[in-house]
Protein backbone atom coordinates (compact mmCIF):
# COMPACT_ATOMS: atom_id res chain seq x y z
CA UNK A 1 0.00 0.00 0.00
CA UNK A 2 2.71 2.42 1.03
CA UNK A 3 4.80 1.80 -2.07
CA UNK A 4 1.90 2.67 -4.30
CA UNK A 5 1.46 5.90 -2.36
CA UNK A 6 5.12 6.74 -2.80
CA UNK A 7 5.23 6.23 -6.55
CA UNK A 8 2.02 8.21 -7.04
CA UNK A 9 3.43 11.17 -5.17
CA UNK A 10 6.89 10.94 -6.61
CA UNK A 11 7.74 14.67 -6.87
CA UNK A 12 6.73 15.29 -3.25
CA UNK A 13 8.69 12.23 -2.21
CA UNK A 14 11.82 13.36 -4.07
CA UNK A 15 11.60 16.81 -2.52
CA UNK A 16 11.24 15.31 0.96
CA UNK A 17 14.19 13.04 0.27
CA UNK A 18 16.38 15.96 -0.84
CA UNK A 19 15.48 17.95 2.28
CA UNK A 20 16.13 14.87 4.38
CA UNK A 21 19.61 14.29 2.92
CA UNK A 22 20.53 17.97 3.28
CA UNK A 23 19.26 18.00 6.85
CA UNK A 24 21.27 14.90 7.69
CA UNK A 25 24.44 16.47 6.23
CA UNK A 26 23.98 19.62 8.33
CA UNK A 27 23.30 17.45 11.38
CA UNK A 28 26.47 15.45 10.81
CA UNK A 29 28.65 18.55 10.28
CA UNK A 30 27.37 20.07 13.52
CA UNK A 31 27.74 16.79 15.39
CA UNK A 32 31.31 16.29 14.20
CA UNK A 33 32.35 19.78 15.27
CA UNK A 34 30.92 19.55 18.79
CA UNK A 35 34.16 18.39 20.36
CA UNK A 36 36.41 21.17 19.03
CA UNK A 37 33.68 23.75 19.78
CA UNK A 38 33.43 22.52 23.38
CA UNK A 39 37.22 22.70 23.80
CA UNK A 40 37.33 26.17 22.24
CA UNK A 41 34.44 27.38 24.45
CA UNK A 42 36.00 26.05 27.65
CA UNK A 43 39.65 26.95 27.22
CA UNK A 44 39.64 29.95 24.87
CA UNK A 45 36.34 31.73 25.44
CA UNK A 46 36.01 31.06 29.18
CA UNK A 47 39.77 31.03 29.65
CA UNK A 48 39.78 28.01 31.94
CA UNK A 49 43.09 26.25 32.42
CA UNK A 50 43.51 22.77 30.95
CA UNK A 51 44.02 19.80 33.27
CA UNK A 52 41.92 21.41 36.03
CA UNK A 53 38.79 19.96 37.62
CA UNK A 54 36.67 22.96 36.66
CA UNK A 55 37.95 22.87 33.09
CA UNK A 56 37.22 19.15 32.74
CA UNK A 57 33.75 19.59 34.23
CA UNK A 58 32.79 22.48 31.95
CA UNK A 59 34.18 20.82 28.83
CA UNK A 60 32.33 17.58 29.64
CA UNK A 61 29.03 19.42 30.05
CA UNK A 62 29.42 21.66 26.99
CA UNK A 63 30.33 18.66 24.82
CA UNK A 64 27.91 16.05 26.17
CA UNK A 65 24.70 18.13 26.36
CA UNK A 66 24.38 19.05 22.67
CA UNK A 67 25.75 15.61 21.69
CA UNK A 68 23.05 13.69 23.53
CA UNK A 69 20.27 16.11 22.55
CA UNK A 70 21.28 15.93 18.86
CA UNK A 71 21.40 12.14 18.94
CA UNK A 72 18.01 12.13 20.65
CA UNK A 73 16.48 14.47 18.07
CA UNK A 74 17.76 12.38 15.15
CA UNK A 75 16.61 9.03 16.56
CA UNK A 76 13.24 10.35 17.77
CA UNK A 77 12.66 11.78 14.29
CA UNK A 78 13.52 8.44 12.66
CA UNK A 79 11.40 6.44 15.08
CA UNK A 80 8.56 8.96 14.62
CA UNK A 81 8.55 8.11 10.92
CA UNK A 82 8.77 4.36 11.57
CA UNK A 83 5.88 4.70 14.02
CA UNK A 84 3.67 6.19 11.34
CA UNK A 85 3.66 2.69 9.82
CA UNK A 86 2.70 0.96 13.06
CA UNK A 87 -0.62 2.14 14.43
CA UNK A 88 -2.04 0.14 17.36
CA UNK A 89 -4.67 -1.23 14.94
CA UNK A 90 -1.96 -2.56 12.65
CA UNK A 91 0.01 -4.03 15.56
CA UNK A 92 -3.10 -5.79 16.83
CA UNK A 93 -3.80 -7.16 13.36
CA UNK A 94 -0.28 -8.58 13.13
CA UNK A 95 -0.44 -10.12 16.61
CA UNK A 96 -3.92 -11.65 16.42
CA UNK A 97 -2.88 -14.09 13.73
CA UNK A 98 0.23 -15.42 15.42
CA UNK A 99 0.85 -18.49 17.54
CA UNK A 100 1.89 -17.84 21.10
CA UNK A 101 5.71 -18.10 21.13
CA UNK A 102 6.19 -16.23 17.86
CA UNK A 103 3.57 -13.79 19.11
CA UNK A 104 5.53 -13.02 22.29
CA UNK A 105 8.66 -12.18 20.29
CA UNK A 106 6.76 -10.05 17.78
CA UNK A 107 4.81 -8.28 20.52
CA UNK A 108 8.00 -7.34 22.35
CA UNK A 109 9.55 -6.01 19.12
CA UNK A 110 6.40 -4.13 18.11
CA UNK A 111 6.30 -2.65 21.62
CA UNK A 112 9.43 -0.66 20.73
CA UNK A 113 7.78 1.12 17.82
CA UNK A 114 4.09 1.27 18.79
CA UNK A 115 3.38 4.39 20.79
CA UNK A 116 1.02 4.49 23.73
CA UNK A 117 0.92 6.44 26.94
CA UNK A 118 0.05 4.90 30.29
CA UNK A 119 -3.46 6.38 30.22
CA UNK A 120 -4.16 4.19 27.16
CA UNK A 121 -3.12 0.94 28.86
CA UNK A 122 -6.69 -0.14 29.62
CA UNK A 123 -8.32 0.53 26.21
CA UNK A 124 -5.29 -1.05 24.56
CA UNK A 125 -5.51 -4.13 26.76
CA UNK A 126 -9.24 -4.55 26.02
CA UNK A 127 -8.72 -3.87 22.32
CA UNK A 128 -6.06 -6.59 22.15
CA UNK A 129 -7.58 -9.42 24.22
CA UNK A 130 -11.11 -9.09 22.82
CA UNK A 131 -9.94 -9.41 19.24
CA UNK A 132 -7.96 -12.59 19.57
CA UNK A 133 -4.52 -11.49 20.73
CA UNK A 134 -3.53 -14.12 23.36
CA UNK A 135 -3.26 -12.83 26.95
CA UNK A 136 0.45 -13.62 27.27
CA UNK A 137 1.24 -11.91 23.96
CA UNK A 138 -0.66 -8.83 25.13
CA UNK A 139 1.49 -8.76 28.28
CA UNK A 140 4.70 -9.01 26.25
CA UNK A 141 3.56 -5.87 24.49
CA UNK A 142 2.55 -4.08 27.68
CA UNK A 143 5.96 -4.77 29.25
CA UNK A 144 8.12 -3.93 26.26
CA UNK A 145 6.35 -0.76 25.14
CA UNK A 146 7.23 1.49 28.10
CA UNK A 147 10.51 -0.22 29.06
CA UNK A 148 12.29 -0.59 25.73
CA UNK A 149 12.00 2.64 23.82
CA UNK A 150 14.14 4.92 21.73
CA UNK A 151 14.56 7.57 24.44
CA UNK A 152 15.98 5.07 26.94
CA UNK A 153 18.28 3.58 24.31
CA UNK A 154 19.65 6.90 23.02
CA UNK A 155 20.29 8.21 26.51
CA UNK A 156 22.08 5.04 27.56
CA UNK A 157 24.08 5.04 24.32
CA UNK A 158 24.98 8.73 24.57
CA UNK A 159 25.97 8.63 28.24
CA UNK A 160 27.32 5.13 28.84
CA UNK A 161 28.24 3.78 25.40
CA UNK A 162 26.80 1.23 23.01
CA UNK A 163 27.47 -1.79 25.22
CA UNK A 164 25.18 -0.60 28.00
CA UNK A 165 22.51 0.36 25.44
CA UNK A 166 22.77 -3.06 23.76
CA UNK A 167 22.56 -4.88 27.10
CA UNK A 168 19.50 -2.85 28.02
CA UNK A 169 17.81 -3.53 24.67
CA UNK A 170 18.44 -7.27 24.63
CA UNK A 171 17.61 -7.94 28.29
CA UNK A 172 14.55 -5.65 28.18
CA UNK A 173 13.19 -7.56 25.18
CA UNK A 174 14.00 -10.90 26.83
CA UNK A 175 12.10 -9.93 29.98
CA UNK A 176 9.10 -8.82 27.91
CA UNK A 177 9.10 -12.01 25.84
CA UNK A 178 9.58 -14.41 28.76
CA UNK A 179 7.21 -12.79 31.23
CA UNK A 180 4.46 -12.73 28.58
CA UNK A 181 5.20 -16.34 27.73
CA UNK A 182 5.04 -17.41 31.40
CA UNK A 183 1.72 -15.62 31.92
CA UNK A 184 0.41 -17.36 28.79
CA UNK A 185 1.52 -20.77 30.10
CA UNK A 186 -0.14 -20.14 33.46
CA UNK A 187 -3.52 -19.94 31.67
CA UNK A 188 -4.75 -16.98 33.62
CA UNK A 189 -7.54 -15.84 31.30
CA UNK A 190 -10.11 -16.35 34.06
CA UNK A 191 -8.32 -13.72 36.15
CA UNK A 192 -9.14 -11.03 33.66
CA UNK A 193 -12.14 -9.03 34.93
CA UNK A 194 -15.32 -10.54 33.47
CA UNK A 195 -16.62 -7.34 31.92
CA UNK A 196 -13.57 -7.08 29.67
CA UNK A 197 -14.65 -9.91 27.38
CA UNK A 198 -18.23 -8.61 27.32
CA UNK A 199 -17.11 -5.21 26.07
CA UNK A 200 -18.25 -4.43 22.58
CA UNK A 201 -15.30 -3.26 20.57
CA UNK A 202 -16.07 -1.28 17.45
CA UNK A 203 -13.93 -0.44 14.46
CA UNK A 204 -12.51 3.07 14.22
CA UNK A 205 -12.68 3.02 10.44
CA UNK A 206 -9.56 5.16 10.50
CA UNK A 207 -7.60 4.78 7.29
CA UNK A 208 -3.95 5.50 7.97
CA UNK A 209 -3.05 6.23 4.36
CA UNK A 210 -0.29 8.73 4.91
CA UNK A 211 1.96 10.28 2.31
CA UNK A 212 5.62 11.03 2.95
CA UNK A 213 5.24 14.70 3.82
CA UNK A 214 2.68 13.66 6.45
CA UNK A 215 5.05 11.03 7.87
CA UNK A 216 7.85 13.58 8.04
CA UNK A 217 5.51 15.98 9.84
CA UNK A 218 4.83 13.19 12.35
CA UNK A 219 8.60 12.78 12.82
CA UNK A 220 9.00 16.52 13.45
CA UNK A 221 6.04 16.48 15.85
CA UNK A 222 7.65 13.61 17.75
CA UNK A 223 10.91 15.57 18.09
CA UNK A 224 9.08 18.68 19.34
CA UNK A 225 6.97 16.66 21.76
CA UNK A 226 9.58 14.24 23.14
CA UNK A 227 12.75 16.35 23.05
CA UNK A 228 10.67 19.30 24.28
CA UNK A 229 9.70 17.29 27.34
CA UNK A 230 12.90 15.42 28.20
CA UNK A 231 15.63 18.02 27.66
CA UNK A 232 15.64 19.26 31.30
CA UNK A 233 16.22 15.68 32.52
CA UNK A 234 18.97 15.16 29.99
CA UNK A 235 20.74 18.34 31.07
CA UNK A 236 20.29 17.42 34.72
CA UNK A 237 21.66 13.94 34.02
CA UNK A 238 24.70 15.30 32.23
CA UNK A 239 25.14 17.97 34.90
CA UNK A 240 25.23 15.27 37.57
CA UNK A 241 27.63 13.32 35.39
CA UNK A 242 29.83 16.39 34.89
CA UNK A 243 29.93 17.05 38.62
CA UNK A 244 30.99 13.48 39.33
CA UNK A 245 33.43 13.58 36.44
CA UNK A 246 35.31 16.46 38.02
CA UNK A 247 34.80 16.13 41.75
CA UNK A 248 33.23 13.19 43.54
CA UNK A 249 35.61 10.34 44.33
CA UNK A 250 34.84 7.02 42.66
CA UNK A 251 33.52 4.06 44.61
CA UNK A 252 31.51 6.31 46.88
CA UNK A 253 28.46 4.03 46.48
CA UNK A 254 30.40 0.81 46.10
CA UNK A 255 29.71 -0.39 49.63
CA UNK A 256 25.91 -0.11 49.36
CA UNK A 257 25.24 -0.76 45.69
CA UNK A 258 28.43 -2.41 44.53
CA UNK A 259 28.86 -5.98 43.36
CA UNK A 260 29.73 -7.19 46.84
CA UNK A 261 26.33 -6.46 48.34
CA UNK A 262 24.11 -9.38 47.20
CA UNK A 263 20.95 -7.78 48.57
CA UNK A 264 21.42 -4.61 46.54
CA UNK A 265 19.63 -6.02 43.45
CA UNK A 266 16.36 -7.04 45.15
CA UNK A 267 16.47 -3.83 47.16
CA UNK A 268 16.90 -1.74 44.00
CA UNK A 269 13.93 -3.51 42.38
CA UNK A 270 11.82 -3.20 45.53
CA UNK A 271 12.45 0.54 45.68
CA UNK A 272 12.05 0.96 41.91
CA UNK A 273 8.77 -0.89 41.34
CA UNK A 274 6.37 1.56 43.04
CA UNK A 275 8.17 4.60 41.61
CA UNK A 276 6.85 6.14 38.45
CA UNK A 277 9.04 7.87 35.92
CA UNK A 278 9.78 7.75 32.23
CA UNK A 279 13.18 6.78 30.88
CA UNK A 280 14.46 10.36 30.73
CA UNK A 281 13.53 11.22 34.31
CA UNK A 282 15.49 8.31 35.73
CA UNK A 283 18.69 9.05 33.80
CA UNK A 284 20.11 11.65 36.24
CA UNK A 285 19.79 9.12 39.06
CA UNK A 286 21.33 6.35 36.97
CA UNK A 287 24.19 8.66 36.08
CA UNK A 288 24.80 9.53 39.73
CA UNK A 289 24.68 5.91 40.93
CA UNK A 290 26.97 4.54 38.21
CA UNK A 291 29.42 7.41 38.60
CA UNK A 292 29.76 6.77 42.29
CA UNK A 293 30.64 3.12 41.90
CA UNK A 294 27.29 1.32 42.00
CA UNK A 295 27.32 -1.93 40.02
CA UNK A 296 25.94 -1.84 36.46
CA UNK A 297 23.50 -4.74 36.97
CA UNK A 298 22.04 -3.18 40.09
CA UNK A 299 21.56 0.19 38.39
CA UNK A 300 20.01 -1.33 35.25
CA UNK A 301 17.64 -3.35 37.43
CA UNK A 302 16.64 -0.19 39.26
CA UNK A 303 16.05 1.69 35.99
CA UNK A 304 13.96 -1.13 34.51
CA UNK A 305 11.89 -1.49 37.67
CA UNK A 306 11.10 2.22 37.71
CA UNK A 307 10.02 2.53 34.08
CA UNK A 308 8.40 -0.88 33.50
CA UNK A 309 6.31 -1.14 36.66
CA UNK A 310 4.71 1.47 38.87
CA UNK A 311 2.02 1.97 41.46
CA UNK A 312 -0.13 4.19 39.19
CA UNK A 313 0.07 1.51 36.49
CA UNK A 314 -1.06 -1.14 38.97
CA UNK A 315 -4.05 0.98 39.91
CA UNK A 316 -4.95 1.54 36.26
CA UNK A 317 -4.57 -2.15 35.34
CA UNK A 318 -6.58 -3.27 38.39
CA UNK A 319 -9.67 -2.18 36.40
CA UNK A 320 -9.12 -5.02 33.95
CA UNK A 321 -7.09 -7.56 35.95
CA UNK A 322 -8.18 -9.45 39.05
CA UNK A 323 -5.69 -9.09 41.95
CA UNK A 324 -4.16 -12.50 41.33
CA UNK A 325 -3.22 -11.81 37.71
CA UNK A 326 -2.01 -8.33 38.62
CA UNK A 327 0.24 -9.82 41.31
CA UNK A 328 1.55 -12.50 38.94
CA UNK A 329 2.27 -9.86 36.29
CA UNK A 330 4.24 -7.64 38.67
CA UNK A 331 5.93 -10.67 40.28
CA UNK A 332 7.09 -12.24 37.02
CA UNK A 333 8.41 -8.98 35.58
CA UNK A 334 10.15 -8.04 38.85
CA UNK A 335 11.76 -11.49 38.97
CA UNK A 336 12.97 -11.08 35.38
CA UNK A 337 14.48 -7.70 36.22
CA UNK A 338 16.26 -9.12 39.28
CA UNK A 339 17.73 -11.92 37.17
CA UNK A 340 19.11 -9.33 34.75
CA UNK A 341 20.62 -7.42 37.66
CA UNK A 342 22.40 -10.47 39.07
CA UNK A 343 23.48 -11.65 35.63
CA UNK A 344 25.27 -8.41 34.84
CA UNK A 345 26.80 -8.02 38.23
CA UNK A 346 28.23 -11.51 37.75
CA UNK A 347 29.67 -11.10 34.25
CA UNK A 348 30.73 -7.45 34.04
CA UNK B 1 -24.76 21.64 14.03
CA UNK B 2 -21.71 19.45 14.54
CA UNK B 3 -21.44 16.89 17.27
CA UNK B 4 -17.92 16.72 18.64
CA UNK B 5 -16.92 13.97 21.05
CA UNK B 6 -13.59 13.78 22.86
CA UNK B 7 -12.69 10.25 23.92
CA UNK B 8 -10.36 9.77 26.87
CA UNK B 9 -10.27 8.81 30.50
CA UNK B 10 -9.60 12.33 31.71
CA UNK B 11 -5.85 12.65 31.40
CA UNK B 12 -4.10 15.93 30.64
CA UNK B 13 -3.88 15.19 26.91
CA UNK B 14 -7.65 14.75 26.71
CA UNK B 15 -8.21 18.13 28.31
CA UNK B 16 -5.80 19.78 25.88
CA UNK B 17 -7.59 18.18 22.93
CA UNK B 18 -10.94 19.43 24.26
CA UNK B 19 -9.58 22.97 24.59
CA UNK B 20 -8.11 22.81 21.06
CA UNK B 21 -11.42 21.57 19.63
CA UNK B 22 -13.22 24.46 21.30
CA UNK B 23 -10.68 26.88 19.83
CA UNK B 24 -11.16 25.36 16.37
CA UNK B 25 -14.95 25.71 16.60
CA UNK B 26 -14.62 29.34 17.65
CA UNK B 27 -12.20 30.10 14.84
CA UNK B 28 -14.51 28.56 12.24
CA UNK B 29 -17.62 30.13 13.74
CA UNK B 30 -19.64 26.91 13.37
CA UNK B 31 -22.18 25.66 15.84
CA UNK B 32 -21.12 22.59 17.72
CA UNK B 33 -22.16 20.46 20.61
CA UNK B 34 -19.40 18.98 22.77
CA UNK B 35 -19.36 15.75 24.70
CA UNK B 36 -16.68 14.11 26.82
CA UNK B 37 -16.69 10.32 26.54
CA UNK B 38 -14.88 9.03 29.60
CA UNK B 39 -16.26 5.54 30.25
CA UNK B 40 -14.01 2.78 28.92
CA UNK B 41 -16.90 0.74 27.56
CA UNK B 42 -18.14 3.76 25.57
CA UNK B 43 -14.65 4.49 24.26
CA UNK B 44 -14.26 0.87 23.15
CA UNK B 45 -17.50 1.05 21.14
CA UNK B 46 -15.69 3.40 18.80
CA UNK B 47 -12.85 0.87 18.53
CA UNK B 48 -10.37 3.42 19.86
CA UNK B 49 -7.36 1.88 21.65
CA UNK B 50 -5.22 4.94 22.20
CA UNK B 51 -6.60 8.11 23.71
CA UNK B 52 -7.30 10.96 23.29
CA UNK B 53 -9.49 10.56 20.23
CA UNK B 54 -11.57 13.03 18.25
CA UNK B 55 -14.98 12.00 16.94
CA UNK B 56 -17.03 14.28 14.69
CA UNK B 57 -20.66 13.36 14.00
CA UNK B 58 -20.03 9.80 15.12
CA UNK B 59 -16.96 9.26 12.92
CA UNK B 60 -13.50 8.73 14.47
CA UNK B 61 -11.16 11.32 12.96
CA UNK B 62 -8.01 10.75 14.97
CA UNK B 63 -6.78 8.62 17.86
CA UNK B 64 -3.78 8.84 20.17
CA UNK B 65 -2.82 12.36 19.20
CA UNK B 66 -3.36 15.85 20.59
CA UNK B 67 -4.39 17.68 17.43
CA UNK B 68 -3.74 21.40 17.12
CA UNK B 69 -6.74 23.72 16.55
CA UNK B 70 -5.64 24.06 12.89
CA UNK B 71 -5.67 20.32 12.36
CA UNK B 72 -9.09 20.02 13.99
CA UNK B 73 -10.49 22.75 11.70
CA UNK B 74 -9.76 20.51 8.70
CA UNK B 75 -11.98 17.80 10.15
CA UNK B 76 -14.79 20.25 10.83
CA UNK B 77 -14.87 21.89 7.41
Amino acid sequence: MEEEGVSMRFPACRKSLAIGVAGLAVWWLLYASLEPIAAWFTYSLCGLAKETRLGATVEFFVFESPKVLMLLALVVFGVGIIRSFFTPERTRQILSRKSESVGNVLAALLGIVTPFCSCSAVPLFIGFVTTGVPLGVTFSFLVSSPMVNEVALVLLFGLFGWKVAAIYLSTGLTIAILSGWVIGRLRMEKYVEDWVFQTQVGDTGLQAELDWPARIRLGVDAVKDIVGHVWPYVLLGIGVGAGIHGYVPENFMAAIMGKGAWWSVPLAVLIGVPMYSNAAGIIPIVQALLGKGAALGTVLAFMMAVIALSLPEAIILRKVLKPRLLAVFFGVVALGIMTVGYLFNAIM
Amino acid sequence: MKKIQILGTGCLKCKTLMANAEAAVQALGVEAQFEKVEKIADIMKFGVMVTPALVVDGVVKSAGKVLSPDEIEKYLG
